[in-house]
């Protein structure tokens, strides 16, 4: 088992899918913050066989939760206060995405009009796919 | 205020009420000739559509309305880089209502988020083409009497024909409502459609390749032309452009009742020798179009005669 002991306040980002961690930290521009951030690969996991494990010190407020299940919706996230896991948090995939991923569509009205926001809503929950609310595109 | 971004905005039982409205203003156009009066239609067209932007002008014009707008967009101020929202939010001081033709996808639904007028989708790339999906369905219960209950045939270009897709959605709301869909292999429905929209809702269909095969089955024939700017190659398109052409031979084993459509423009996919045959229903399907333009300007404008 690991300790997450040593982070005093912050979050934890558990259960993340061997290997993602690094999408979540470029998706969270979490190379941006000051504060201090680990990130665990590959540890052991009884549920997962291998996960990893992002701690990230601060609020809540850095991280996008739509960001999250979007990536990965397994992730639970857990907030940290004096030590002490104090909440839980699952994320699920969300119905709506803005700015979180691009279209592609060179047909797009997004591809002229840079100062569109770049939203895409849930069409397959199943088979996580998303379209543009623009163009209806399938995002790939 | 509502808009009209694709076929789907309006419900099987609103789109009812607008082809009982477009009905009839075909019985007593007199009684709606000035419905319209000291209104304006604001034709926003980004790139030629003679045909839509003049069915749309008709249909302002036989309301009693004016019109003002641009037919390509060298014309408008978007050569001067002006986005979309900005040119919707001047319209929007200048006219009442306005109909936007655009090569990009998705650019009415733009113009729609920032209008203080409604916006009427008068068809956006490969992607929608809502008013031609209206003329469509109100041709076929104009002409059938009904909209369910029909084996309906789709030739030609099946895979980038957005009025194809844009009916099989639509049609597909209505029951016992068949499809034969008849095309070259290159040029299929798209996967999605068969998948989300046809498998999905348990519609019966069939694809096939010979047109004169299917041809004793159907009800309606929806012939479409294999549209050059779609392809990529030259080739290709020269490959594919004459797969069906439409003659007499091969209307004869049709149902003497069966009612041959076709959004136009036609190239040669239809032989200029059916035009005199009962069967079809092409150049009235022109005028339906005004009808059903007519009926959705009343009704997006909330005027009531």
């Amino acid at each position: 088992m690991l300790n997450i002991g040593g982070l005093k306040d912050g979050i934890v980002l558990d259960h993340i899918q061997a290997g993602k961690s690094m999408d979540i930290y470029k998706y969270l521009k979490l190379d941006k913050l000051d504060c201090q951030v680990a990130i665990i690969k590959n540890a052991r996991s009884n549920k997962m066989g291998r996960k990893d494990i992002l701690k990230i010190e601060g609020g809540l407020d850095v991280v996008d939760l739509d960001v999250l299940g979007y990536i990965d919706c397994n992730i639970t996230v857990n907030i940290i206060k004096d030590e002490k896991i104090i909440e839980k948090k699952v994320v699920q995939l969300p119905k709506k995405l803005t700015n979180i991923i691009k279209c592609k569509n060179p047909r797009c009205i997004t591809s002229i009009e840079q100062e569109l926001p770049h939203i895409f809503f849930l069409a397959d929950e199943e088979n996580q796919v998303y379209r543009c609310a623009y163009c209806e595109e399938k995002h790939k | 205020m509502r808009h009209l971004l694709s076929p789907l905005d309006f419900s099987v039982d609103e789109l009812d009420r607008l082809m009982d409205l477009a009905d009839d203003i075909k019985a007593h156009p007199d009684k709606y000739k000035e419905a319209c009066k000291g209104k304006k239609l604001a034709t926003l067209f980004y790139e030629p559509s003679t045909r839509t932007r003049l069915s749309f002008e008709a249909a302002m014009l036989n309301l009693g309305g004016s019109v003002l707008g641009f037919s390509s967009a060298d014309s408008s101020s978007a050569a001067k880089g002006e986005s979309v929202s900005d040119t919707i939010r001047v319209i929007s001081c200048y006219a009442d209502i306005c109909a936007m033709r655009h090569p990009k996808e998705g650019a009415p639904m733009v113009a729609a988020m920032k209008s203080q007028i409604p916006v009427i989708n008068a068809g956006d790339g490969g992607h929608q083409h809502p008013t031609q999906t209206l003329t469509d369905l109100l041709t076929i219960r104009s002409l059938k009497g009904h909209l369910g209950d029909m084996t309906v045939g789709l030739c030609g270009d099946l895979k980038f024909g957005r009025t194809v897709h844009s009916l099989i959605e639509a049609l597909v709301r209505y029951p016992g409502i068949r499809f034969v869909l008849i095309s070259p292999e290159e040029l299929r429905v798209p996967s999605y459609i068969r998948e989300n929209v046809l498998d999905a809702g348990h519609i019966p269909y069939e694809e096939v390749r010979d047109l004169e095969t299917a041809m004793s089955s159907l009800d309606i024939l929806y012939m479409t032309r294999v549209q050059k700017e779609r392809f990529f190659s030259e080739d290709e398109y020269i490959r594919m452009k004459d797969c069906y052409i439409l003659d007499r031979a091969k209307l004869k084993t049709a149902k003497p009742d069966m009612s041959i459509l076709h959004p136009l423009p036609r190239v040669n996919e239809i032989s200029v020798e059916v035009d005199d045959d009962p069967r079809a229903a092409y150049f009235p399907q022109a005028q339906y179009g005004v009808y059903i333009r007519m009926a959705l300007i009343l009704d997006l404008l909330e005027i009531t005669v």
